[in-house]
């Protein structure tokens, strides 16, 4: 039994490594250089709790529960969250009935301990918010995370349980017997499956048209954010939304996971034929600006560290479509992954796996006797004890010679950030941290060339920044 | 008027002149003579010391810097660039090594500005 | 190291912890000339200044121990760093600290330029790095961001190497670094230098492809329908350097002005064991001025272990037309070095110190004034403020 899965991001992965808990083989493609690049590289990173979504939507039914998993998957696949809970700030009376109809909902939506605040209890716990503040909407299960980590983590722990995976490698087709697809057809090679699912993100859509299968039209929703340097980090505790709208959630002010100040993102609807799209604009990064103000006004721009744009497959339905395809017997769809896909992740993979390929679609899948269920993150020296670094360096030096000094990132980890899949710049920022920080790579970056150089036994002038273009120099100054 | 630089002393005068025909007709600003000769240098043959590097082989680097010992001809730094591009040094280097004599007959030599280690392994 | 020979010759034992592979900073990829017209009478590229001082290094070798490849990850309040080298991770109690670790370049991130986020933008310390000491070329086709002397240099550099510089684009109305750059680098190579300009646009899917750069009024506000497209694949970036001082934080303050750490005249900063020199405290035009005020920090920091005690002094505010002035306190141990840089550029004033007055002419920000004031032309004052009265 050969199973494909479509698409790396963190819905895809968690799919795949899902799957790889079966007797199964597992194929994952992805048309990138590397995983989670696509919509899970840029978003708000958030856990949401779940209170926001419509009652009896695919979205409320994923949401809370998958939050949920996410301790566990957290703890399975070592990458860190942090569950420090959201406010849902009301500045009115109107927006303050707004926040009763998410507790209400959220409360159907199974999403635990929701509570409304005063503006004294709210001003108590998160002083830098506008004093104008009326009431609050506090979520404790919210938190926050790295999404692209948990791509890689779910990859490389499948990876471990037998997947085959596909990178720089993009589906043009498929090709089909009695109405049933027998081949995926790729712009490398042919391969034949049995099953294959649907995870392509923003691309979902095109995927299903090719191969004759159920859809919703796809359209990019662009958000920009803006980056602050971590000494803004301790703004906020807590995720901080505004009363939401019709058209979105709003422009947040939340901490990242590093200990940064991330403000966005807008919600700007583009035709579907821009889906490579990821400019920011002025209007676009002021009304990020002026919005998050509002929230939080004292808000210093001159530590701006940078500003950027993610995509969501929005639908017109607003929600995600997940499921078998009436008219292929065996295309499975996990698309338009909006927010909360990154939440209801886990939740659908595990719907996906037991529920439809195996009750629905009636797929005989047997347990592997010997899956490894953990993964060990890689080891970060500087938060070692300094007996334990010690050691680690008398045994190998290059753990004792730190190369990003913003983030404090060794040579050992971006080797083995290397040995565990980065063929790129990004590859090793992603995994490492590596030029995240408040200098962005001024003074480790041409360190970190010299190091794919030397892991990968490639000319810096063949090593690329994300893409297979992105070349970062040309040829030797003195040949 | 125009202006210069005269970099002959840490003073660094702004001289401001105007010139006929390659011909100055007006100056002042510079607060000795050495400067009006500069200026007269630099309109009918302006020299410039040139900063570049050098291939090393054997070496711990890849490079080591290297100038003129002199301010050369303006016009020859195109050609002094294609002779710099063919050459290479073997390591160890050392500050003030010279790399090649009397270049394009400008009475310059290429001097290393920095030292270069062998690699042991060499 | 400048502070570490101080030191040294005092007869302290000093360790100079480096994060580079080899000592000398910047310096190392400075290739170019302009060093040490002060300090040494001669006209040095940046690698043979360095050399010198790593000769010296030498010389005391019994009191300096110099560890490379050994980066600083903390300090804490009991005086103990925490120092990680390949060779060992430990950590080293000192008597006093001086902290010299320079500046960092104003990444493209922060400038929320918008557009694209490809390959080929690279700030000019990178790009210098990446030609002078890694050998690589950044790129075919570039514009340079800043006319600052850096960008100014490397539009040199990289023309040399084959590399087409289409232009110099600069905010100000006028250019950014010494007019001797502006001659040998930009003029001497034909290359535009596009003054009351900033880019307002960057495109490029994968790599950089095109930039597009539009006029500036005033308040460096955007004109509409001026923009000028640049295709090019490579931008270097020279708009601005931030003193590294987060390594010191809590420990000491910081100048609002310079955004560096504040210090006194005699290098001490607001915590009395912490001494700080150069860029870390207030950017520097020259690397002779850097020296000695890293010679002074060291004399003073010895004094300090030998058991001296100096108070921080008497604030210095920059007045009329001074943008920023350093050092921050002033001591009456000494005659006070000052320096500063005034707001806009004015072509004659008059600096006004206490009782010490010299007139200036030509004067711009981007080029830093340098007095010796002797304590006498300073007594009998609460506080100094520096003032520029134009004339």
């Amino acid at each position: 039994m050969r199973i494909a899965v479509i698409g790396a991001g963190v819905v895809g992965s968690l799919i795949a490594r899902e799957l790889c808990k079966y007797d199964v083989e597992v194929l994952l493609i992805e048309k990138n250089l590397d995983v989670g690049w696509g919509v899970t590289k840029a978003n708000s990173a958030i856990l949401h709790a779940g209170y926001d979504d419509p009652i009896g939507s695919t979205r409320a039914r994923f949401c809370s529960v998958g939050n949920a998993m996410f301790t566990e998957l957290s703890r399975e696949l070592d990458f860190e969250i942090k569950r420090i809970g959201s406010y849902v700030l009301a500045f009115n009376d109107e927006e303050t009935a707004v926040l009763h109809k998410l507790l209400v909902q959220g409360e159907k939506n199974n999403v635990p301990d929701l509570t409304i605040h005063d503006r004294e209890t709210i001003l108590s716990r998160e002083p830098m918010i506008n004093p104008q503040v009326k009431m609050g909407l506090w979520a404790p299960t919210a938190g926050i995370t790295e999404p692209w980590m948990v791509a890689i983590a779910a990859v490389e722990n499948a990876l471990e349980n037998g997947l085959r995976l596909f990178l720089n490698e993009e589906v043009v087709d498929f090709e089909k017997r009695e109405g049933r697809i027998i081949n995926v057809i790729t712009n490398k090679q042919v391969q034949r499956v049995d099953v294959v699912i649907n995870a392509a993100g923003l691309f979902a859509d095109e995927i299903a048209k090719l191969a004759g299968a159920e859809y919703v039209p796809l359209h990019p929703r662009k958000g920009q954010y803006i980056l602050l340097d971590k000494k803004l980090g301790n703004t906020v505790r807590s995720i901080i939304f505004p009363t939401p709208t019709e058209k979105s959630k709003g422009i947040l002010v939340l901490p990242t996971i590093d200990g940064g100040l991330l403000l966005g993102p807008t919600a700007e609807d583009l035709p579907s034929d821009r889906k490579s799209d990821l400019t920011t604009t002025n209007e676009g990064i002021q009304s990020v600006k002026n919005f998050a103000l509002r929230l939080v006004p004292e808000i210093d721009f001159s530590l701006v560290v940078k500003t950027f744009a993610g995509l969501r497959p929005e639908s017109p339905q607003k929600d995600f479509f997940i499921g078998k395809s009436e008219i292929v017997p065996n295309f499975v769809n996990a698309m338009a992954m909006r927010s909360p896909g990154l939440t209801a992740a886990p939740a659908i993979a595990r719907y996906i796996v037991e529920e439809v390929l195996q009750q629905q679609m009636g797929l005989k899948l047997t347990t592997k006797k010997d899956f490894k269920p953990t993964r060990k993150g890689m080891k970060k020296y500087a938060e070692l004890s300094l007996e334990e670094w010690q050691r680690a360096v008398k045994e190998n030096p290059s753990a004792g010679r730190m190369i990003c000094f913003c983030n404090e990132v060794t040579e050992a980890e971006i080797v083995e950030a290397i040995r565990r899949g980065a063929r790129t710049l990004d590859g090793v920022k992603f995994r490492t941290r590596a030029m995240f920080g408040r200098c962005q790579g001024g003074f480790c970056m041409s360190k970190i060339l010299k190091i794919l150089e030397r892991e990968l036994g490639r000319d810096a002038s063949q090593i690329v920044l994300k893409s297979p273009n992105s070349w970062v120099v040309d040829g030797k100054v003195r040949e | 008027m125009e202006k210069i630089v005269c970099v002959l002393c840490p003073m660094g005068c702004k001289i401001k002149y105007n010139a006929v025909d390659g011909k100055i007709v007006a100056v002042e600003g510079n607060r000795c003579p050495k400067g009006l000769s500069y200026l007269e240098e630099e309109l009918k043959e302006p020299k410039r010391i040139v900063p570049t590097s050098v291939k090393v082989v054997n070496g711990e680097l890849p490079l080591a810097s290297v100038k003129t010992s002199k301010p050369i001809p303006k016009r020859l730094i195109p050609k002094f660039m294609e002779l710099v591009k063919q050459v290479q040094i073997e390591a160890p280097v050392k500050v003030g090594d010279v790399i090649m004599k009397n270049v394009l007959d400008t009475g310059a030599d290429v001097v290393a500005t920095r030292s270069v280690r062998r690699i042991s392994s060499a | 190291m400048s502070a570490a020979i101080a030191a040294a010759k005092k007869n302290l034992k000093v360790v100079i912890a480096e994060r580079d592979e080899i000592t000398g900073g910047i310096l190392n990829q400075c290739i170019h000339n302009g060093f040490g017209l002060h300090y040494f009478k001669e006209e040095l590229t940046g690698p043979e200044y360095a050399e010198r001082f790593r000769d010296q290094l030498s010389r005391y070798a019994d009191s300096i121990e110099v560890l490379t490849d050994c980066h600083v990850l903390r300090l804490n309040r009991n005086k103990k760093a925490l120092l990680v080298s390949p060779k060992n991770v430990f950590e080293l109690e000192a008597k006093v600290v001086v902290y010299a670790a320079g500046a960092r370049e104003r990444p493209f991130g922060s400038l929320m330029i918008p557009g694209d986020r490809p390959s080929g933008i690279f700030t000019a310390g990178v790009a210098q790095r990446l030609m002078n000491i890694d050998n690589r070329k950044v790129g075919r086709r570039a514009l340079i961001v800043g006319s600052g002397d850096i960008g100014m240099i490397m539009a040199r550099r990289l023309t040399l190497e084959g590399i087409e510089v289409v232009g110099v684009v600069e905010r100000l109305p006028y250019p950014g670094g010494l007019l001797r750059n502006v001659i040998q680098c930009l003029k001497d190579f034909n290359i535009p230098l596009y003054l009351s300009s900033t880019v307002v646009e960057v495109k490029g899917r994968e790599r950089l492809e095109e930039v597009i750069v539009a006029s500036v009024d005033e308040q460096f506000r955007p004109i509409p329908n001026t923009e000028k497209s640049f295709k090019v694949d490579t931008l270097v970036l020279s708009v601005g350097l931030i003193p590294q001082v987060e390594m010191l934080n809590g420990l000491v303050s910081l100048d609002k002005r310079t955004r560096g750490i504040a210090c006194s005249n005699t290098g001490q900063s607001s915590n009395e064991w912490i001494f700080a020199a150069g860029n870390c405290t207030a950017i520097f035009d020259l690397v002779d001025y850097v020296t000695k005020e890293g010679e002074r920090a060291g004399e003073y920091a010895s004094r300090y272990v030998n058991g001296e005690r100096f108070s921080l002094g008497i604030p210095i505010v920059p007045g009329e037309n001074v943008m920023l002035t350093f050092p921050n306190y002033y001591n009456d141990i000494d005659d006070l070095t000052l320096y500063l840089r005034c707001k806009k550029p004015m072509e004659k004033a008059v600096l006004k110190v206490g009782g010490f007055e010299k007139t200036f002419e030509d004067l711009i920000p981007s080029e830093m004034i340098v007095v010796k004031i002797p304590k006498q032309k300073l007594s009998n004052l609460d506080r100094i403020e520096v003032k520029l009265e134009e004339v």
